[in-house]
């Protein structure tokens, strides 16, 4: 086995030294009532090239975004990932460390995910931001906790406009949380405010999404108002590419900003390892759930970085820690960076832009009903086709073309809504191409 | 060394877009971004530079020896990274049709079916993201359960052991029931007796990791499992320790209702400097109907999501899961085969070899043979030197090696928590053993040598509780307006100290 070093000469010596006859002498602590008896009935042992050539062929069996022209968004976008991020991932003083509870050896990735708490925190416009959460969803379920013991309130007030997994899991915790939740409808593409307004007393947060699930943009800084006037906290869901040309949640009353990260620096991957980002503004650090890195001193007084404000974690506060998370995903969120740092603050508002033209574009040349006419977007368009979405998505892919995502499969009354997504990789060529295959299908 | 936005400099970028030509559109004034994310500027040579220098000043199983406790640094084998890296897995869309994943949905459905062989449990779900999801998500499924019979009102407590990992209890909390805990005996096995006057038709169920965090097989195992089924309580199995007994024991056999298995750990998904991992959770038949939706379900040669599953608990991470540590995971898996079992057994024959060459050197609070890691203590080197777990950790860093897991578990003074894992030739074992020898020595002859240690790496010791005071946990834009003009010196010092 390749993985193993040890050969039948060492294993002898170490069996000695033990004091043991054999291997199954060292076992001998397992009471034979519950030892396994018999082989693993697991499939035969490959070689690397027979396993190589196994999973490709298990690769060739999906159709990715390299095989068909698609236009799928819905949370996880396909934005072109710079060479350099493969580079440093590669890294294995990064790719095979764990977490730097041993700071001295661990320079390397402290300083990178302080330098990642930084540029999150220059996105979002907060002052605080963990080393990173599992994913868009889980972030949110975890500010609703900050928000539970921040507020001393007991509900939680989602945006039917946000993205319905993220409102499925944030419903899966309140279960143990003790929350109540409850939604506010939408009003063509956008929260209604007089039923936002209406639902907020005694909330502890209020959690929308901006752009939101259909690709409007709401009027955030009136929802974060309203939640501020009730005592709610204000939290957005954002998407980091956006935020070099849209306004920071800090910049406009939010109490933080949450949000899944795959859009910076991390490939679709069937959906992961991603990373979600949550940041808040200074008064809730030390409710935070998850590592966060601070800087310090060492005993000659020289800068270097550790984890810190520990005392929240689970590893010393046990039953009473502000969450349970332990592995986080640290190398994505290093990933962001890197990807985040090739861009730079003129590339990341390029990159916004680019998104706004072609999806202007799109709007103007699928010549069909948007779904939300008066609402501005940002890389994602609602339009409505002729006949279910589900159907015209089977027929515009025999063409090679998967045209989007069917806002039917979360949304009642809309199942001729097709939710499409143009990132900076999608060309006004591409659009001309799919408006074809639209017209093609009879969509 | 410096910041990467201390190298920054207006003007400069890594990037090139796509522009298109097309007119530009503004978004609506009011949401307009009005002052720019300050953002690192570099040109690519030295963003490659940064980031390059800063793994240099970082250690990883590819750097050397690292025998962290509980957290299983086994070597990560590279032909799983290309295998992630395939267009076919790293560019597919979540929301892809099932006929066009039906590669992923099968990998995913074959790595079912091999963890729940593994762990001896009938059906599974991929979604939790690492193992103290699993945990929570495992809590959920207890309260659905019972909810579903009626008891969920009635049974709000769960089970814990001292040696518990701290995930455990916070788990407990954030699902909502109380916790109670449980001793360890003498042997470092669960005290039943303090079991048994815990456990009534108030207990929900038990949480337990075995081997234990102190590398201790529970010999009760079969007791403990019946005091809970006894009560119509459940059993949870922490599978952070699962590299002990693939295909040597199975916590289904054991008598555990629901596993969390740890892809990260047993199966090999790198640690990424602290993650990603993977918690897929593995359940007995009755538990089934509440795991996590969608469930990935096989019908004849067909692969699919299913989402019509009324009694579950919902979700708990977006979609699937995290589908790249899968792809790792599975082909970790493949490489072994049925020989999974030899996996195991060279985890506990190297770390029984370890403990054989510290035993004489290092007080062994619990005197058996362990599994795959063990637990020494540094009390007596505290006591007759006034140098403490801490300071040996830091000297090891001074041989070359990462150190153990310390201070934990929580029942041993001045632990030392030891994993070498399966992957690591004898003679790596036999250099670390002498390092800890050599040291349990220098306490003796030259403490202070253990107490200023490490001198070898880029800082020293570094002042946790300055940082926990100050909290400085971005970086202070405003406080550093200029900083060309000390680049010089910083730069100097740097070099002093091997950095």
């Amino acid at each position: 086995m390749s993985q193993l070093s040890l050969t039948d000469g060492d294993r002898e010596q170490m069996l000695e030294a033990i004091g043991v006859a054999s291997v199954a002498e060292l076992f001998q602590d397992v009471p034979a009532a519950v030892r396994f008896q018999g082989r693993l009935d697991l499939e035969p042992a490959l070689s690397e090239p027979e396993l190589v050539r196994h999973l490709e062929e298990l690769a060739a069996r999906n159709v990715d975004t390299t095989r068909e022209l698609s236009f799928l968004g819905a949370g996880i976008y396909d934005h072109y990932v710079p060479a350099v991020v493969d580079a440093v991932l590669q890294r294995g003083e990064f790719l095979t460390a764990y977490t730097p509870y041993q700071a001295e050896l661990s320079q390397g990735v402290l300083q990178a995910i302080f330098e990642y708490q930084t540029a999150i925190c220059e996105l979002t416009g907060m002052d605080v931001s963990n080393a990173s959460g599992y994913d868009g969803t889980t972030v949110a379920a975890d500010a609703c906790y900050v928000a539970k013991h921040a507020t001393g309130r007991s509900r939680v007030v989602l945006a039917e406009t946000l993205h319905p997994q993220v409102r499925q899991v944030v419903k899966t915790y309140a279960v143990g949380f003790g929350l109540e939740v409850v939604e506010v409808p939408h009003r063509e593409g956008v929260t209604d405010l007089d039923l936002l307004t209406a639902a907020l007393p005694d909330a502890a947060a209020l959690i929308f999404q901006q752009p939101n699930f259909f690709g409007c943009l709401e009027p955030a800084p009136e929802l974060a108002a309203a939640a501020n006037d009730a005592g709610a906290l204000p939290i957005a869901h954002v998407d980091p590419v956006s935020l070099g040309v849209l306004e920071a949640p800090g910049n406009y009353g939010c109490a933080m900003a949450i949000g899944e990260g795959q859009s910076a620096g991390n490939y679709q991957s069937y959906a992961g390892p991603h990373y979600g980002f949550l940041a808040s503004k200074g008064e809730y650090t030390r409710r935070l759930p998850g590592r966060i890195i601070g800087e310090t001193t060492d005993v000659d007084g020289e800068r270097g970085y550790v984890l810190t404000l520990q005392t929240r974690e689970q590893h010393i506060r046990r039953e009473r820690a502000t969450s349970n998370i332990t592995t986080n995903q640290t190398l994505l969120a290093l990933a962001g960076l890197v990807h985040l740092t090739w861009l730079g603050p003129h590339g990341l508002r390029e990159l916004g832009e680019t998104c706004m033209a072609l999806g202007a574009y799109a709007r103007q040349r699928l010549g069909r009903e948007p779904a939300f006419a008066q609402r501005a977007t940002f890389k994602e368009l609602a339009i409505r086709v002729r006949g279910n979405a589900r159907d015209v998505i089977a027929a515009a892919r025999e063409h090679g073309v998967h045209p989007g995502y069917a806002l039917g499969r979360d949304y009642e009354g809309m199942d001729d809504v097709l939710l499409v997504a143009v990132t900076e990789k999608r060309s006004p060529a591409d659009i001309d191409r799919l408006a074809d295959v639209l017209d093609e299908v009879g969509a | 060394m410096k910041l990467v936005y201390e190298k920054s400099k207006s003007g400069r970028r890594a990037s090139t877009l796509p522009r298109y030509g097309l007119p530009s559109v503004e978004a609506p004034e009011e949401l307009r971004r009005a002052e720019p994310p300050r953002l690192p500027e570099l040109a690519e040579p030295e963003l490659v530079r940064h980031f390059t220098e800063l793994s240099t000043r970082n250690f990883g199983v590819d750097t050397g020896f690292y025998p962290l406790g509980s957290c299983t640094m086994k070597h990560n084998p590279r032909v799983n990274e290309r295998l992630a890296m395939l267009p076919g897995f790293k560019d597919l869309h979540p929301c892809q049709e099932e006929d066009g994943a039906q590669g992923a949905l099968e990998l995913m459905w074959r790595l079912q079916e091999i963890l729940q062989e593994v762990s001896g449990l009938h059906a599974c779900s991929l979604q939790p993201a690492a193992g103290s999801q699993g945990e929570l998500t495992g809590l959920m499924l207890m309260r659905a359960y019972f909810a579903d019979r009626g008891e969920g009102e009635r049974r709000d407590t769960i089970i814990t052991a001292d040696t518990a990992h701290g995930t455990n209890p916070a788990s407990v909390t954030m699902a909502g029931y109380k916790l109670a805990k449980v001793g360890t005996d003498a042997r470092g096995n669960l005290d039943l007796d303090d079991l048994r006057a815990k456990v009534d038709g108030r207990t929900a169920g038990l949480m337990l990791t075995n081997p234990s965090t102190l590398g201790l097989f529970d010999e009760s195992i079969s007791e403990v499992a019946s005091i809970f089924h006894d009560a119509g309580s459940l059993l949870y199995y922490d599978g952070a320790n699962l590299n002990a007994v693939c295909g040597i024991s199975r916590p289904g056999d054991m008598g555990f209702d629901i596993v969390h298995i740890n892809l990260h750990k047993t199966f090999s998904q790198p640690h990424g400097g602290g993650g990603p991992g993977g918690g897929p959770i593995v359940v007995r038949d009755r538990l089934e109907p509440f795991l996590p939706v969608p469930a990935v379900v096989r019908d004849g040669d067909r692969f699919r999501l299913d989402h019509d599953r009324p009694k579950s608990i919902g979700k708990v991470r977006g979609f699937t899961g995290p589908f790249g540590v899968f792809v790792r995971s599975y082909a970790y898996i493949r490489m072994y085969g049925p020989a999974l079992r030899e996996m195991s057994e060279v985890a506990v024959l190297n770390a029984n070899y370890l403990l054989a060459r510290l035993r004489d050197t290092y007080e062994l609070p619990y005197d058996r043979l362990c599994m795959h890691e063990f637990v020494v203590s540094a009390r007596k080197l505290k006591r007759e030197h006034g140098v403490t777990a801490l300071d040996v950790a830091k000297r090891l860093m001074d041989y070359g090696f990462h150190p153990p897991t310390i201070y934990f578990p929580l029942v041993v003074p001045e632990a030392l928590m030891i994993e070498p894992t399966e992957t690591e030739p004898k003679e790596r074992l036999d250099a670390f053993a002498d390092a800890m020898i050599a040291i349990a020595r220098e306490a003796a002859e030259n403490p202070e040598l253990l107490r200023e240690a490490p001198v070898s790496r880029p800082v020293r010791r570094l002042d946790e509780v300055k940082a926990a005071k100050r909290a400085i946990v971005k970086y202070g834009f405003e406080e550093h307006p200029d900083l060309s003009g000390e680049a010089g010196e910083a730069r100097q010092l740097e070099v002093q100290k091997g950095a």
